[in-house]
């Protein structure tokens, strides 16, 4: 912080600076252990052990001596087709949720974001499910799912009794359940960061595209797209990442976790029934290690994409 | 963006239509949790979803409870949530500051470090985690579901952004009056802070009282068990109450959204102050 350097500072003589500043930084580590405590403890030292137990046979109880073993956890994992399965179902549901539930959520923060009355009232609905447990939530729409409940006795009305499907009970449509459940329950936090970004769109440019006779539509690709480049590639990295975390909902709406026949399994179920039913720590371990690598990739590609706006701005 | 008439109008319409879709599982929930278990599923496929009617009172909330040791459960998630959170917003902030107005050697690379660690994902970090809090003997206890929680890279970032957009000057004036550095902190900068503490608070809030993967891993019987966890007590004890379920999870929904409701105007300012924005 270089603009402390003020004219207060080069009143005192070199020596109080000096101990003032050696105060400064023994104050500075005094306030960062607690955290730095923490953050070690818990994030930096289980994460060289999940490194370090993905190439062991550890087990989390078991008479038999842990042994190194190689990559043969991460090919275990490679053959196994529950694995895959999760795989694929956690990329079904990104392809699908995060391009709708960015667009619904732009769509929200534009109509809060405009001077009509009641807008707060509305931000406030949006954001409901936002608070609402992901575990109540979860219940709450398995009955509403249910083959004879709200959401079939609506679609009956409005499909003319054509399509009203066992939901969760279906191979093909227990996983798009689960995608509107999530889509409901998440559109409403990236509303909010979507909305700061609107606001910090300069009124100016606005009105410069109207002065050069552009409609709204025009404005919106032009002016509010660009402007909030770097708030949408923050909603859809994180919505990416969360997708990729799916657990809950797939754990406590299906009959069975994962089910039925594993069409709502996801990479974090897959991870929970190694580690935590199978006792398998180090099989888990590595699909945790593999989990890593994706959400690091991904978000690279973020970075990428802002740094790139950087240099253009 | 002004409307006027009918674009007004039709602006209108869509925000109910959508209001409607955002609200209704809750509207639904709250009214079966008022009515008799058998008359929620034979209500389920008509517009009487939607009315507490016939209207039994408490009484599903007094069956959540005996069944599922409501009390116990959400004492739990108080002293958890409130833990992590409590803690989280102090450890937290007094690194974020540190990292934006103090000067000491490594504090760039503290900073990089921090950053580095937000995209590690707590899941990642659940099966070493679990092996190393069964090597401690910390399973099925408050710390285990505590502890893991409170220094928050995300969190520490945002305390760290928002202290850097505060102006150097008002801490100047602290100063020049012979506070140390942690005294203007305490006394100038913190209380300048309060969108940002409001925004860490609630999203360490909605985050803890919800959890559900770790708690599931660590914990066994109902002693330290929270909230979440109790509606599976519903699940695997046939008849399915759906009225008891239904009070169940409104019992854990309604604290979140009073502390909601209370600080979402800091949360608003302070999402738009902070760097969650990107």
């Amino acid at each position: 912080m270089t603009q402390r350097t003020n004219v207060s500072e080069q009143a005192e003589t070199v020596m109080t600076t000096r101990t003032w500043q050696s105060a400064e930084a023994r104050t500075a580590w005094l306030l960062s252990t607690p955290a730095l405590i923490g953050l070690t403890a818990f994030i930096v030292v289980p994460f060289l052990l999940a490194l370090v137990l993905s190439f062991t046979s550890q087990r989390l109880i078991s008479p038999l001596p842990t042994r190194f073993i190689g990559i043969e956890n991460y090919l275990a994992t490679f053959a196994d087709a529950g694995f895959w399965r999760g795989l694929i179902n956690n990329v079904w549901f990104v392809a699908v949720v995060v391009p709708l539930q960015t667009g619904l959520a732009l769509f929200l923060a534009i109509l809060v974001n405009s001077r009509v009355r009641g807008r707060v009232a509305f931000r406030t609905v949006y954001f409901m499910p936002v608070v609402t447990v992901m575990a109540a939530a979860a219940v709450t729409w398995t009955l509403l799912l249910n083959p004879n409940g709200l959401v079939n006795a609506f679609l009956d009305v409005i499909t003319f009794g054509t399509f009203t499907p066992d939901w969760l009970g279906s191979t093909t449509w227990a996983l798009p359940a689960v995608m509107a459940v999530s889509i409901w329950q998440g559109t409403g936090f990236q509303m909010i960061i979507l909305l700061a970004a609107l606001q910090d769109v300069p009124e100016e440019l606005y009105e410069a595209a109207e002065l050069d006779g552009a409609g709204s539509w025009k404005k919106f690709l032009n002016v509010t797209l660009p402007g909030i480049r770097n708030g949408l590639i923050f909603v859809v990295t994180v919505t990416t990442i969360l997708a990729f975390r799916l657990f809950d909902q797939v754990w406590i709406m299906p009959q069975t976790p994962g089910g039925p026949l594993d069409s709502t399994r996801t990479m974090m179920l897959h991870l929970v029934e190694t580690g935590f039913g199978g006792q398998a720590i180090g099989r888990a371990s590595a699909v945790a290690v593999i989990f890593f690598v994706l959400v690091l990739v991904l978000t690279l590609i973020q970075r990428r994409f802002i740094r790139e706006e950087g240099g253009a701005a | 963006m002004r409307a006027r008439g009918i674009p007004l109008i039709a602006q209108y319409a869509v925000m109910l239509l959508l209001a409607a879709f955002f609200l209704f599982p809750l509207v639904y929930m709250v009214a079966s949790s008022f009515k008799p278990d058998d008359v929620v599923l034979s209500d389920a496929d008509s517009i009487a979803a939607f009315l507490p009617i016939p209207f039994v009172g408490v009484e599903n909330y007094v069956d959540a409870i005996e069944r599922a040791s409501v009390f116990r459960s959400f004492f739990n998630s108080m002293v958890i949530s409130g833990s992590i959170v409590g803690l989280g917003l102090v450890v937290n902030s007094l690194l974020g500051y540190a990292l934006a107005r103090l000067r000491f050697r490594g504090r760039t690379l503290l900073v990089a470090f921090v950053i580095a660690l937000i995209i590690i994902p707590f899941e990642a970090l659940a099966v070493p985690l679990l092996f190393l809090s069964a090597q401690l003997g910390w399973l099925d206890t408050y710390h285990v579901q505590i502890l893991p929680f409170v220094a928050n890279p995300l969190f520490i970032y945002l305390f760290y952004t928002f202290f850097l957009n505060v102006p150097v000057e008002i801490e100047e004036a602290a100063r020049i009056d012979g506070a140390g550095p942690l005294r203007t902190f305490v006394s100038v900068v913190a209380p300048l802070a309060k969108p940002a503490y409001a925004t860490v608070a609630i999203l360490g809030f909605l985050f803890s009282w919800g959890q559900f993967l770790w708690p599931v891993m660590v914990t066994r019987g109902i002693d330290v068990r929270p909230l979440a966890l109790g509606i599976g007590t519903f699940k695997t004890t046939p008849p399915v109450q759906w009225g008891d379920i239904m009070a169940y999870a409104a019992l854990m929904t309604i604290p979140l959204v009073i502390i909601f409701l209370i600080f979402q105007r800091y949360f608003v300012q302070g999402v738009a102050s902070s760097g969650v924005k990107g």
